[in-house]
């Protein structure tokens, strides 16, 4: 069980979360004026790195919420966490 | 007792007599012995048949390694532990065993033919014969291999006993409490750091209980044991838990534990627990595992009486028991001529050592030539004699009696566990083993456990390891040193043999808990597999219940010589926990029955039950399904409950509804941006029905929306869409729109509701209710209002999932109990009759309402599902808006919501049933839809069903097919409202 940093919590254990996906994806503001494939690739296509991985998480048993953390997805280390609007560390 | 037992020594209780019965037979043994050390001492080495072949078998080891002995122990017909190394399994008085995979008998098993028929069983043999015909798998192969060839039975009954679990942290968590482990915990204490220690034997002290001629520190062994023990029992800030088997090292230094509390009692206290598992959370870890010694391969090595050199060692000095009375020892190594020499000083006598490597040992030989024992060197073993138990072995060209063969090729350290957190292996020379590398978590592995042996060094080793571990735990301790003299004695290193050529018609097995031998290797490697993962695959070896603990190194060997390859270069196979089998039920904990999953019930539970009610499982939720009252099934009931709904009043608890308060300023924005409809001409007072879609443009959810003040909305969600829509919500609120002030609490629980539907549901209500007026022109469909009903505070919603005159009175939970009774009361004259969720599913599906994730499956747009009148055509964008414009989205040929009627009107159709077109197909038949709801209706005399066809409201009026198997059923495309279509009810 992966122990995960809430930068409003601090150390809690993995059950507390929710994963959330790829971070750093933003809704376009304007959708109707993209192509039909930048769509689908809004909605569908998600990095696989091998290595360091941005990613959210939400303390969803905890204080509700999300934030964002940077995961080695080879060895489930975590480089850091920080919140919804910062930069990555 | 038996000439087995020696008359002293060993740390066996000779005051305490243990009776047992293995295989209906009784017998004697000592408090302390294991159901080995018992069986040994009673002469019995034959313990079970062999996986495959069902060949006899018998106690190879003295410990968790054990391939062989497994056994099923049974306390009565509930508590029947199948799989149990008699190993590990600790005596107590009446104990009760049985072999495994025998019939009939352990001594005569007619299984025995697998054996003689080996020839047509190599590696492969069920993946190259049993494949055609294709049905025969399931009905007849599997079930007769899986019959012929296995392990232990499960237990048929519900397993009694209790399971707890616990959480814990510590600063070091140490694994093993043999001398390197001990001294890592003695060190990492005195920095006064929060240590546990585990081991999974039922006493510390690893190696240093098979009575080591040693003095440490000017202590004997044992008695320094007992000094370590009583300075870390004393130390309040360690916990030393013996019985206590680390089977998984997880991510960031999270171990699985598992304590055996019970088993080695004969009469546990009722109630209490037998395991505990422990989810430990350490800082540090130190592995100070051991290691394991390895078989030899060579024929007939599987015979019972063939064991492991040290395993001998242990059962004389820990346990007094001799293993045989004449033994040959086979070794690659040196450690097995100390061995040999201390089981002779023990009255075993020694016919000879043989040696298979080249070249002649020196000091070793020397003492054991010097003790009068015959060394044969560059040997070779041809085979084995005897029937249940070894009587000769031929080595070269002699026959030499005996009842007991000693083998040894070393020891490979248990690198399992640090295996297991992902930390890297390198191959070591001087080990001649895979040992740790580079740690992938704090681990510190230690002693034999990283290929470092002999008892001063792994003192050393460990003591630097709990040093290293304090300090990173924050706890920098003061060196520690051991002093070891006397003639010192530890597992040495692993000599690797290659494999010895089996002959005809005899056997020489690599890993004897699969019955894999090593021609079952070679022919793996001649039919082209090169990678050790696929040869583990191919063969089975190494994927027993012992994860291959004594074959491991042979096959490597084996599979290195027939590629032409060193080992390194093959590299190891992947280690996974747990290192030994766990019980489901430590896994499980108190997680059974009522405590597997909450159980979620209304403020209106108990007057349902009172009536009667049959409930249903709607996630977590009870939910009254129908009333039956005396003599009526669910058809009558329901058909009973519809009639009254239609023609009069019906109660229905609603209350399970998903409800989310959405408060704030940017509540109406937030709720536009999310949902398809346009909320911004809904006024205070006014509700929409909902539909919310994923930004792929399929339905998600859907609900009644109220819009109570400008900045303050009721959303209600399905049943069992509350928590994820919240979740979605959540989601958007804090990473998409922050620049909108919402607020979004969760407010299913605090609401109970109350469906009033029917005709006369005005006329039930309209003596409950105040400070609301009820008449059509004040209180409109969809509208909603706050007043007071029956007494208590809350808002009343008109609104109708039955296509009836209907309310929703929502009151805050504590009340919901008296409110639902002071409204059947009310509505006694009236015939008011509560109903339950199926009678709820008819009436809506009568008036072709969808249910999200009945109707729909995450594949079906609005449009789809014939609500694409909701969608707020005029707002720039929504949640799904972009992908609805899809030109494949908005394709008429999509399976789309139609209703389907039977030309008989009593024949209804099945959920789930497929559509197609024309009669008379041959399968596979072109599908073009699906049955997605299907009812008798009372109310209209026929049946009813919805379904997705595709491009189906272009098909009204069409006649369909409904293949079953008793036959096709036609059926005619319909709009999906059969109730009422006009809906002049819904506005009475």
């Amino acid at each position: 069980m992966l122990l995960i940093h809430c930068p409003y919590c601090g150390e809690r254990p993995e059950i507390e979360f929710s994963y959330g996906g790829q971070a750093h994806l933003a809704r376009p503001a304007r959708p109707e004026e993209l192509s039909d494939d930048d769509w689908a690739a809004y909605l569908y296509l998600r990095d696989n790195p091998r290595g360091l991985h941005a990613e959210r998480w939400r303390h969803v048993r905890g204080c509700g919420r999300f934030f964002n953390a940077l995961r080695d997805t080879t060895s489930d280390r975590f480089a850091g966490t920080y919140k919804v609007g910062e930069r990555a560390p | 007792m038996s000439g087995y037992r020696t008359a002293q020594g060993g740390r066996v209780d000779r005051a305490r007599t243990h009776r047992f019965r293995f295989d209906g037979v009784d017998y004697e043994g000592l408090a302390g012995d294991t159901l080995a050390s018992a069986l040994l001492a009673n002469g019995v080495h034959l313990v079970g048949r062999s996986f495959k072949y069902h060949r006899p078998r018998g106690i190879v080891t003295a410990g968790a390694e054990e391939p062989n002995a497994l056994v099923t122990v049974r306390r009565d017909a509930a508590r029947e532990t199948p799989n149990l190394r008699a190993t590990q399994v600790e005596l107590y008085d009446g104990l009760e065993a049985h072999s495994q995979n025998r019939w009939p008998s352990l001594w005569f098993d007619v299984g025995r033919a697998n054996d003689v028929l080996s020839p047509v069983f190599p590696a492969g043999f069920y993946y190259k014969t049993f494949m055609w015909p294709r049905a025969a798998w399931a009905a007849l192969y599997e079930p007769m291999i899986r019959r012929a060839a296995g392990l232990g039975r499960a237990p048929s009954q519900p397993d009694p006993d209790r399971y707890v679990q616990r959480y814990a942290h510590c600063d070091v968590l140490v694994v093993g409490a043999g001398p390197a482990g001990l001294a890592a915990a003695l060190a990492a204490a005195a920095g006064g750091a929060r240590v546990i220690l585990a081991d999974e034997q039922a006493e510390p002290g690893g190696s240093l209980l098979d009575g080591c001629p040693v003095s440490i520190d000017g202590e004997m062994a044992d008695a320094w044991l007992a000094w370590s023990l009583a300075e870390l029992a004393g130390n309040p800030r360690v916990r030393v838990m013996p019985r206590t088997t680390a089977f998984g090292y997880f991510p960031h230094n999270n171990l699985g534990l598992v304590e055996r509390l019970t088993d080695h009692l004969a009469d546990p206290a009722a109630g209490r627990a037998r395991e505990r598992l422990w989810q430990v959370r350490a800082r540090e870890v130190v592995l100070a595992t051991g290691a394991i010694e390895q078989p030899l391969v060579f024929p007939g090595n599987d015979r019972p009486g063939v064991m492991l050199a040290g395993a001998a060692r242990s059962y004389l000095g820990r346990y007094g028991v001799r293993a045989g009375t004449r033994a040959v020892v086979v070794t690659t190594t040196d450690g097995a001529y100390r061995a040999a020499l201390e089981l002779a000083k023990g009255g075993i006598a020694i016919a000879a050592i043989a040696d298979l490597r080249a070249g002649m040992p020196g000091a070793a030989a020397d003492a054991a030539r010097d003790a009068g024992i015959e060394i044969l060197a560059g040997a070779t073993v041809r085979g084995t004699g005897g029937g249940l138990r070894v009587s000769r072995i031929d080595i070269d060209g002699r026959r030499l009696a005996c009842d007991l063969v000693l083998m040894s090729a070393g020891h490979v350290p248990a690198v399992h566990l640090f295996s297991q957190s992902r930390g890297r292996l390198t191959w070591s020379d001087a080990a001649r083993s895979f040992v740790p590398s580079q740690p992938a978590e704090r681990a510190h592995p230690a002693g034999a456990a990283r290929g470092v042996f002999g008892l001063a060094a792994a003192l050393a080793d460990g003591a630097a390891a709990g040093l290293a571990a304090a300090r990173g735990s924050g706890h920098p301790a003061p060196a520690m040193r051991f002093e070891v003299s006397g003639g010192e004695r530890l597992p040495d290193a692993a000599g690797v043999a290659a494999a010895m050529p089996a002959g005809r018609g005899s056997k020489a097995f690599v890993d004897f808990q699969n019955d894999v031998t090593a021609r079952d290797l070679a022919l793996a490697s001649r039919e082209g597999f090169r990678s050790i993962e696929h040869v583990k695959r191919y063969t089975t070896a190494g994927m027993a219940t012992d994860q291959g603990k004594t074959s491991s190194l042979n096959v490597l060997a084996i599979v290195a010589g027939q590629l032409g390859r060193a080992i390194p270069d093959v590299g190891h196979t992947t280690f996974r926990m747990p290192y030994t089998p766990v019980s489901f039920g430590s896994l499980a904990g108190l997680a059974r029955g009522a405590l597997f999953d909450p159980v979620r019930t209304t403020p209106m539970h108990e007057p349902a039950v009172r009536r009667g009610a049959v409930f249903e499982d709607v996630g977590q939720w009870k939910r009254a399904r129908y009333f039956p009252r005396a003599g009526e099934d669910m058809r009558a009931a329901v058909a009973r409950e519809c009639r009254a709904v239609r023609a009069g009043a019906g109660v229905f608890d609603a209350s399970t509804l998903g409800k989310i308060a959405v408060c704030g300023p940017g509540a109406g924005e937030f709720l536009n941006r999310l949902y398809v409809n346009d909320f911004s001409g809904l006024a205070p007072g006014r509700s929409r029905y909902g539909i919310l879609l994923r930004d792929d443009g399929f339905v998600y959810d859907d609900g009644v929306i109220a819009r109570l003040a400008p900045d303050r909305f009721h959303v209600t969600t399905t049943t069992g869409g509350a928590a994820r829509v919240l979740a979605m919500m959540e989601d958007y609120r804090q990473t998409e729109w922050t620049d909108l002030e919402v607020w979004l609490t969760s407010v299913t629980e605090q609401w109970a509701v109350i469906a009033v539907q029917g005709p006369l549901a005005r006329q039930v209500l309209t003596p409950l209710v105040q400070g609301i007026d009820l008449q059509p022109a004040a209180l409109p469909h969809m509208a909603v209002a706050e007043g007071r009903v029956a007494g208590a505070p809350g808002l009343l919603f008109r609104v109708s999932f039955t296509g009836e005159l209907g309310y929703e009175i929502n009151v805050p939970a504590d009340h919901g109990r008296s409110v639902w009774e002071a409204v059947c009361e009310a509505g006694t004259a009236a015939g008011i009759t509560p109903y339950g969720t199926e009678t709820m599913h008819v009436l809506r599906a009568e008036k072709g309402y969808i249910i999200v994730g009945q109707d729909t499956d995450g594949t079906a747009t609005p449009l789809d599902a014939g609500l694409g009148w909701a969608i707020g055509r005029k707002k720039p964008d929504f949640v799904g808006k972009r992908s609805l414009e899809r030109a494949s989205m908005q394709s008429p040929d999509r399976r789309q919501l139609v209703g389907l009627r039977t030309l008989d009107a009593g024949t209804v159709l099945e959920e789930g049933a497929q559509v197609v077109e024309t009669p008379g197909q041959a399968t596979p038949m072109k599908v073009i839809g699906h049955v997605t709801s299907s009812y008798a209706s009372a109310t209209l005399g026929h049946s009813i069903a919805l379904a997705m066809v595709a491009g189906g409201r272009a098909r009204e009026g069409a006649t369909l097919y409904v293949p079953m198997p008793a036959g096709e059923v036609p059926v005619t495309v319909t709009r999906p409202v059969f109730y009422d279509p006009e809906g002049a009810r819904l506005h009475a």
